[in-house]
Order: structure tokens, then sequence, then C-alpha cells
């Protein structure tokens, strides 16, 4: 094994069977096999219906493959206890609103986060971290402390999250579709972040998304699937401009450029 | 010179609801010719989707028409009753197709029976489903769709079928303008080409002479439209062709918000993009002056007080103080 390797996910096949008589099978993934180093972005490109989302939920446990492996830091992902496992994996996903609890006011889950790390610090010391965490991600603490989930866009929730996750500091973060619910104007704050991420924390984030724009903005590989399966992979320069699968050639054509226009 | 089909005068909109009254759509005025493609894009929270309810005429609850005048083809569509606006106008001058279109069609119905429903409704008598479903497949053929949607029900089909079915259907009757909310913002990249590519067909075809589309994705209307409308805060801040506006923004919001997109070109890659500080206002209590000096980067005293007027600048309308006469900028 490498050794700056950190994920290494070995032919995941995970088929959803449905029925009890006639069983009907449907395949989420097939035979996927990618990895992850250290301090590097990721990106899982699909239509809808082609498995990222599954892949991004085996990575985190949340459902069990048919067959394969996750290694983790070369060890099985499902052999690990879920405490420790999840404070090297953490994730942040698609729908900002729905992740936050609306009775309580938005600091709750950056206070739950601490119950994750061994030594969990005082009362003030937590206070502290947080203030300071949020100001690591260039939002203001007076801001959004004791505010409620509805006070908030979407952006700042979605940057609150990555804050949390902030404070666990895992290794891995799985970002799934993390901009596709939250305006144009505010996206761009919470891809700097994630690169930021990357820049000072090296982080390793697993990017989920449909958008190859997004990707080709944040990436550094890239993996493209269809159908369950990865149909290209490569450095996200050669897969975009340089398309070799004939999928990968129509899912780049397929984006509006802004400053040409298509012959229609 | 085309002739005038749409014109809209200082429409204004409300909210209106125990939580106050939300300025959506406030003062906008805007004349379409036959022929034109527009787009109108900008922002969540802009008033772009109250403001298509407000032309065709479906405002839904805690929606009001304040003042303005809409006028279709000589109809102004505020001053005649709902039951003629729904018979002579709608679908045979325009046909809206609301944003969360995907459960519009009947879960319950065959599309072919569901296009027999509709035209019962639009015609005043009785179609069977035989001729609906030929009428709808004459038109489907036209435009290159597969007749065999007619024949399944909606839960069969994916959502960029449906989202393409339901656009043919809503141009069964040739209305002259179309307008369409969100048309691609749900789909996947190859279906939105598909997308795209059938709105321009049905009006190269003549089924339809203009196309209003709303959407928030500015590379799309690039490839779609022929003027693009920039909305903030229930204002329409710039107007003009669509290359102009996208390669060479004059409104500080127009800019902001080019230098918020991402688009897949070489160039993009890790360079550094800024995203619109603050929040689009809150529209119960909209800013004095002009609405997006509370983020502007280029705001003047001026602008916190008083509304700017509409500039005409290389053939475009531009709402900013900034271009007055006498600043050279």
């Amino acid at each position: 094994m490498k050794k700056n390797m950190l994920l290494d996910v070995k032919n995941l096949t995970k088929l959803y069977t449905s029925g009890y008589i006639r069983t009907v099978e449907v395949i989420g993934s097939k035979n996927v096999s990618f990895d992850i180093k250290k301090g590097e972005i990721f990106c899982l490109v699909g239509e809808s219906g082609s498995g990222k989302t599954t892949v991004g939920n085996i990575i985190l446990r949340l459902i069990k493959p048919n067959s394969g492996k996750v290694l983790l830091n070369g060890k099985d992902a499902f052999s690990y206890d879920k405490r420790v496992y999840w404070k090297k994996v953490q994730a942040v996903f698609q729908d900002p609103y729905s992740s936050f609890n609306f009775f309580y006011n938005v600091d709750k889950p950056l206070n739950d986060a601490f119950d994750l790390l061994e030594t969990s610090p005082s009362k003030d010391g937590r206070k502290k971290i947080i203030r300071s965490t949020l100001e690591k991600i260039g939002m203001n603490p007076d801001e959004i402390i004791g505010r409620y989930p509805h006070q908030l866009s979407g952006g700042q929730m979605q940057r609150l999250l990555i804050a949390r996750s902030l404070i666990i500091h895992p290794n891995l973060l799985v970002a799934d579709e993390l901009t596709s619910m939250i305006d144009a104007s505010t996206r761009v704050a919470v891809l700097n972040e994630l690169l930021r991420l990357k820049k000072n924390e090296k982080m390793s984030v697993l990017f989920i998304t449909h958008d190859l724009a997004q990707a080709y903005f944040i990436g550094d590989r890239i993996a493209i699937m269809r159908k369950g399966e990865i149909v290209e992979r490569g450095p996200i320069e050669r897969v975009i401009f340089n398309p070799k699968h004939p999928y990968t050639k129509n899912l780049v054509a397929s984006v509006p450029p802004l400053h040409e226009k298509w012959k229609l | 010179m085309n002739k005038t089909f749409l014109q809209v005068k200082d429409l204004k909109g409300y909210y209106r609801g125990t939580f106050g009254v939300v300025h959506a759509v406030d003062g906008v005025s805007l004349e379409i010719s036959e022929g034109e493609r527009i787009g109108i894009a900008g922002e969540s929270g802009c008033g772009k989707s109250t403001f298509a309810q407000l032309i065709t005429g479906t405002t839904t609850p805690l929606l009001h028409y304040e003042s303005g005048e809409v006028k279709v083809n000589g109809f102004d569509i505020w001053k005649i009753s709902p039951e003629k606006l729904r018979k002579d106008v709608k679908c045979k001058l325009i046909s809206y197709v609301p944003q969360a279109m995907l459960n519009s069609l009947n879960p319950v119905l065959k599309v072919k029976e569901f296009i027999a429903d509709m035209l019962k409704e639009r015609t005043g008598r009785k179609h069977s489903v035989k001729e609906a479903r030929e009428m709808a497949a004459e038109h489907f053929e036209k435009l290159g769709l597969d007749k065999n949607v007619l024949d399944v029900y909606p839960h069969e089909l994916s959502g960029g079928m449906t989202q393409r079915a339901i656009t043919a259907i809503s141009t069964l009757a040739n209305p002259k303008l179309l307008i369409t909310d969100e048309p691609t913002s749900a789909l996947d990249v190859t279906s939105q080409k598909r997308m795209i590519e059938l709105m321009i067909d049905i009006q190269r075809k003549k089924i339809i002479k203009s196309l209003i589309c709303i959407s928030h994705d500015l590379s799309a209307l690039n490839q779609l439209c022929d003027r693009i409308i920039i909305m903030y805060g229930g204002k329409f801040v710039e107007s003009g062709k669509a290359d102009n506006v996208i390669n060479n923004p004059l409104h500080p919001y127009t800019r902001a918000l080019m230098d918020s997109l991402l688009p897949l070109e070489r160039q993009t890659r890790n360079k550094s993009l800024k995203s619109i500080p603050g929040v689009v206002p809150d529209l119960r209590t909209p800013p004095p002056g002009c609405r997006f000096h509370t983020r502007c980067e280029k705001c003047m005293e001026i602008c916190r007080s008083t509304e700017p007027p509409t500039i005409k600048k290389k053939g475009r309308n531009v709402n900013c103080w900034l271009y007055r006469r006498g600043r050279s900028k």
C-alpha cells in the first residue's frame, strides 16, 4: 500500500432488491474501484441514477455493499468501531434545510460535534473553539451564534456544516451534492471553503456532483459514473478536455458554454 | 419592425398575509414583440416566478395583483373576467409552464387521457381519447418526440421526458407566447441540452411566436434567448441583447452575478471566484433607493436615498446611478 493513500475502494457492488416472491434487483453500483490520496479532492460525477450517492453512502457506512471492500488507512472500514470511523469520515449532504433541527438554534449541531471527540473541552472551551472555527471559515460568529435555521441562508447553513466537520477534523469529507440546493451567487463561497480545507488542513474530499463545471473548478481527479459503473477516470484536466469514452464526450458537450453559442 | 405582442406597464404584485406585505414585483415594464426569445435571470427570491404568474393571470393564494397593466393582443388580462381569461387567453394566446411541472400530469391517467381531458376544457366539447391521441401524436411527431409517451402513465417517464412532453402538450393549441419557469434546472446536463433544443425547435417550426424563459442559469439562457433581463429585488435592473449582457455587463449586480458563475471553461480552474456578499433583501421592507445598494461595491450617497432611473446605454436599459448623464464611466 502506498504511503499517501487514504481511502481505497475495491470492486464495490451494491444491488438493491425489492419484493419477496418475485425479487427485482436494481444495480446501485457495480465493480466500482478508486482511491483517494491524502489532501486530494476526488470528484464523482454522473447523471441522476448513476450510483454516485450509493458509493458515497457505502463509504459513510450508511449502507452495506453486497461485495467489495472499502479500506481506510489500509484497514477495512466495516471493522472499525463506528465512533472511531465517523471521527475519521464525515459528511455534508445536499439539503441544508433538512440537516438542521429547526426547533434548536444552529449552535447545537456544532456543540454536539464535541461529543464525538475523546477529550471534550469545557463549556467555555467549546464556545471559544466554535467562535474561532467560524472565524476561520470567514463567518462572523456574532451573526451566527444563537440564530435559528430559518434566519440563515442555504449557503450559510452549508458552511456551518463544513465548520462542524472542521471541529471533528476528519481525514475524509464526503460532500454529496453540496451546492445543488443553494443559489449560484453563494455557491462559490462554499466551494472556496472546500479548497481552503484542502490547502490548510490537508483534508481529503470526495466531491459527489452532477455538475461538471463545479467538478472542474474544484477537483484534482475525477471519475465519471454511468449506470453504476465507472466509465472513465483520470486527472481532471485530461478527462474534461480530452475525454476518451463516448459517454464522457457527450456529457462534456452538453454543458452550455457561457461565452460561445451552440449552433442550433 | 415586428408588432408588439405583450405589453406590461408598471406592474405591481404583492404577497399579503399575516407576515406582512412582500413587494415581490414592484413596478416592472416590458414589451415583447413577435419572434423574440427572452430570458429572465436573477437569484432566488427576486420575483422572477411571481412576475410570470402575474403576466399569465395564474396567481397563487396570497399573491395579489396591485396595479399596472398587462396587455396581450389587446386583452388587458387583469380587467377581463377570469372566465374569459381562461377561455380566450390561456393556452390560445399564452401558455404557462410552471416550475413544479413534473407534478402537473395526472398520475392516475395515461398521458393521452390527460390530453383528452385538457382539450375538453379548452374547446368546450368532448374529445374521444383516440381523437386526442391522434392530435397529440401529430404534434409530437412534428417536434421529433417519441409518440409512445402518450400511451403510458406519468410515473413511467423519466424527468427529462416528462418535461419535454409537458412543454409539447402546453403548445398543442399553438399559443403565441410560451412562458416556462425553470425548464432546465431539475434536469441532468444531457436532458438540459435536449430541452433547450426542443424550445428553439418549437419556435422555429412556428408553433409559438415568442418565448419567455425564467432561469437562474445564465449559460443556458445565453444559448436559448436573444434578450436577457436581469431581475433583482422585484425590479428589472438590466436588459439587453444576450451577448452584450453576458460579455459586457453594466449593472454592478449583473457583474457580481457573472463573477460568481462557474462555466466549464479552461480559465475558471483555480481562478478565485467571488460570491455576492450578503443576502437578497427582505422584500417586506425593501431598502430605500436602489435595492441593490446594501450589497453593492460601488454604492454612492445617492443610491441610498433615491431610486435610479432607467438609463439607455449601448442599446441596453440599465437602472443604475453610475450611468446617469454627465458621468463618464
